[in-house]
């Protein structure tokens, strides 16, 4: 397969993320585009390292990988703590820092 | 090769989709398996095995279990989720039109890349080379996931690993 095959896929993926991130307004799909993002950006490096017979395309697909994980760690986290007995998960509910009135 | 690239892209854009439209989050964390099992294929396809098994371990394991007790808890007791009139006016057509715009800009530089994916040869994309390649070139960048990670750990523990009483009083406290 050529790789303009694999790139256009990432494209695919990263561009449905960024139009879910903008679209949806539950905050765990909103996590979950994000995922999407960094597969989609994942794909293309694995892709060009394939091209270049690179292993150091590896290396960082997984640094990526491991830095998502912390990332979906520390997001879960605070989603809990923001949304916690609250009935709805809207982002565009929350107004912590906001001036109560 | 050829069948292992169509499946797993099919997958990979058709999970993408499926978390972008599902209206409740548990199916969009379905959406996301299924996604991540076709970026695993298309990762096998381009003989990078050990990031395949990574993939499927970390991510379809680990991080959608994780998901998957957050939906659990925060929407056991949820309404339908609303998907009424957004208190944005126009939200969904001008992401849209945004998207359209970041694809056609990104489009003319994903076709031009001029290579080929080889068929599987060698022991590239082996746990050995990996290994190799990411304790000696790479050791520094194996450092500093170390880090990441343990900050990450304590930071989670720190945000929600606390009883709420006790945060409330030493707030109290602080402020009286």
């Amino acid at each position: 397969m050529p790789l303009a095959a694999y790139l256009l896929v990432s494209l695919v993926l990263f561009v449905l993320g960024g139009l879910g991130l903008m679209i949806r307004r539950n905050p765990l799909v909103l996590l979950m585009c994000v995922e999407l993002m960094w597969n989609g950006a994942n794909l293309a490096f694995v892709a060009l390292g394939r091209g270049l017979e690179a292993m150091s395309a590896h290396v960082f697909a997984f640094v990526v990988i491991t830095v998502a994980a912390a990332e979906v760690a520390i997001g879960l986290a605070i989603l809990v703590l923001v949304f916690r007995g609250k009935a709805r998960q809207d982002v565009d509910e929350v107004n912590l820092l906001g001036e109560r009135g | 090769m050829v069948l292992f690239f169509l499946l797993g892209s099919l997958m990979a854009v058709a999970g993408a989709s499926g978390v972008v439209v599902a209206r409740k989050p548990v199916h969009g964390v379905i959406g996301m398996i299924l996604n991540f099992l076709g970026l695993a294929l298309l990762y096998v396809s381009l003989q990078a095995e050990f990031l395949a098994v990574v993939q499927i371990i970390v991510y379809a394991g680990a991080v959608m279990v994780l998901f998957l007790f957050v939906v659990a808890l925060l929407t056991a007791h949820a309404k339908p989720p609303a998907m009424g009139p957004s208190p944005l006016r126009g939200q969904g057509w001008r992401a849209g039109l945004v998207a359209v715009l970041l694809l056609t800009a990104l489009l003319p530089v994903g076709v031009v890349v001029p290579g080929r994916a080889e068929p599987w040869e060698g022991d590239f994309g082996g746990v050995v080379r990996f290994g190799q390649e990411l304790l000696t070139t790479h050791l520094l960048a194996f450092e500093a996931l170390a880090l990441v990670l343990m900050v990450a750990v304590i930071g989670v523990v720190i945000l929600v690993g606390r009883p709420p009483q006790r945060r409330r009083g030493a707030r109290g406290e602080g402020g009286s």
